[in-house]
């Protein structure tokens, strides 16, 4: 029940203003400016975008400096300015095969052609705390290597072509847009991928982990991931012809998972898939896993009532954005819904103290 | 001329937007224009397809500007940009339309050729960091041989 009550502005003016002024901090420290934060905390400000669903990296640190590196809180803000966007067009899809990979790598195969390279990854530090860092102005300088310029043609493209993998057709099918239509269920892998791709890294993460632990077992390979910078082009109606209207860093993620048999088809290795924005290689390869778990019926495997199969609970809970509206407005005022809670149970107590006495 | 013209296009939506803001500044060029439409900010869906080659899906969304003018010489010039740069839209719509007037050398050289040089250093430095993080396998024998 709402009930419009007045009161509180200047309580909330003052609690902002408050808020306001922590959130610069000490004064005698400078202050932090939205390229420190694109430059440097860029793995904060590319999960701002993904989950955020736009990539605008100015944005994106500005989200992050005004919600106090409150991630979330930053994702809200660019989600909601997000909506007051005049929406363009659509994209033509991206081509990952001809991204500018910083990194690139294959659990199933040692020798792939184009190599394996590791990139600026956390991968095989020891995790210890890096002292040096305390010293400021530091500027390393890393090696560089001549290279030539070979495609990077993705690692199970060469299952497909033995049959080993399931081939993923284009049937030109129009994807569900989740921003234009709201999803009902059951629903298409397209609004799957579109939810999971903005979705929490750390629903994900623990959804993805499920899986490995015995819910929806389907053990993951990690075919490929990779790192880079792809162009989107975009059809020009005024012009009749495309352009690349921008350059974006996407994580690309390919897992190769059980294979699935059946009386007309011999067994296959299944893929599942992740494409996030941005640097985001564990957000990347959760989504692979859950898209596999997903796609239960679509492969024939039963249903064993893991939360990672169930898509309805999957894409319902996934977005962060939903979740906190929900779960932080249950702190806004409920006085009168309470009340009536409140008058109900005394009522309810005095009948059953009657009741007891006869 | 339209390979041409998707080139500088697709360049000068790229690149960033202090370069392009620097280099047009260097040649102080004057050029009267009218607008067709005012610079516009908004956004595209970027789309990809599952598994790489299957069906398309949508990711999200990138922020775009996008402007037109005329130049007094009635030669249109357009841009979609990427970012939320009025000034880039302008600077890259003036571009696009001097680029098909007899000014088209002078802005292949002063800001076109830049520009490319700009992406090309940027993309060489990636691929050649990235080459030296290429793992180099060797096998270790273990056991006895015979």
């Amino acid at each position: 029940m709402y009930v419009a009550v007045k009161g509180g502005e200047v309580a909330i003016d003052n609690a902002h203003s408050w808020m306001s002024e922590i959130r610069r901090g000490d004064t005698s420290i400078p202050n932090i400016s939205l390229d420190q934060i694109s430059e440097q905390l860029t793995l904060g400000v590319d999960r701002v975008m993904s989950e955020g669903s736009l990539y605008d990296k100015d944005l994106a640190a500005l989200a992050i400096k005004q919600s106090r590196g409150d991630l979330i809180e930053a994702i809200f803000l660019l989600r909601a300015y997000r909506t007051t966007l005049t929406r363009f067009s659509y994209s033509k899809p991206v081509n990952t095969a001809n991204m500018t990979c910083l990194r690139r790598i294959s659990a199933t195969f040692k020798d792939i052609p184009g190599g394996q390279k590791l990139g600026p990854t956390f991968d095989y530090t020891h995790r210890l705390l890096d002292f040096k860092l305390l010293a400021e102005n530091e500027a390393p300088i890393s090696p560089k290597k001549k290279y030539n310029e070979n495609k990077m043609p993705h690692v199970l493209s060469f299952l497909n072509q033995e049959d080993l993998m399931q081939n993923e057709k284009d049937n030109n099918l129009d994807p569900i847009d989740i921003t234009r239509e709201p999803i009902s269920y059951p629903t298409s892998r397209s609004a799957r991928l579109q939810a999971l791709s903005r979705g929490d890294e750390g629903f994900l993460l623990g959804l993805a982990y499920s899986t490995q632990r015995g819910y929806a077992r389907n053990h993951a390979f990690v075919g490929e991931l990779r790192i880079g910078i792809v162009d989107i082009e975009l059809y020009i109606p005024e012009l009749g012809f495309e352009i690349n209207v921008a350059e974006i860093i996407l994580t690309e993620c390919e897992t190769v998972n059980q294979f699935q048999g059946s009386k007309i088809e011999p067994p296959q290795f299944t893929r599942g898939y992740g494409l996030v924005f941005g640097q985001t290689e564990r957000k990347a390869l959760a989504m692979a896993l859950i898209d596999r778990a997903l796609r239960w019926k679509e492969l024939g495997e039963d249903y064993s009532g893991a939360p990672a199969q169930d898509e309805e609970f999957v894409i319902s809970h996934c977005d962060n954005i939903q979740a906190t509206g929900f779960l932080e407005h249950i702190k806004l005022p409920h006085y009168v819904d309470f009340q009536s809670e409140l008058e109900l149970i005394r009522k309810i107590r005095a009948d059953a103290k009657v009741n007891m006495k006869r | 001329m339209i390979e041409k013209r998707k080139s500088w296009m697709s360049l000068l939506a790229t690149s960033s937007q202090s370069d392009l803001l620097n280099l047009w500044e260097q040649k102080k060029i004057k050029v009267n224009y009218v607008w067709l439409r005012t610079p516009e900010i908004g956004s595209i869906m970027a789309q990809g397809r599952m598994g790489v080659t299957g069906d398309k899906f949508n990711i999200g969304e990138v922020t775009i500007t996008r402007c037109s003018l005329k130049l007094n010489c009635g030669t249109i010039g357009h841009s979609y940009v990427q970012g939320r740069s009025k000034k880039k839209a302008e600077i890259s719509a003036l571009c696009d339309a001097l680029m098909q007037t007899k000014m088209s050398k002078e802005i292949n050289k002063n800001i076109i050729i830049p520009l490319e040089k700009i992406k090309k250093d940027n993309k060489d430095k990636i691929l050649s960091k990235a080459e030296a993080t290429k793992v180099d396998f060797f096998t270790l024998v273990r056991g006895e041989s015979d």
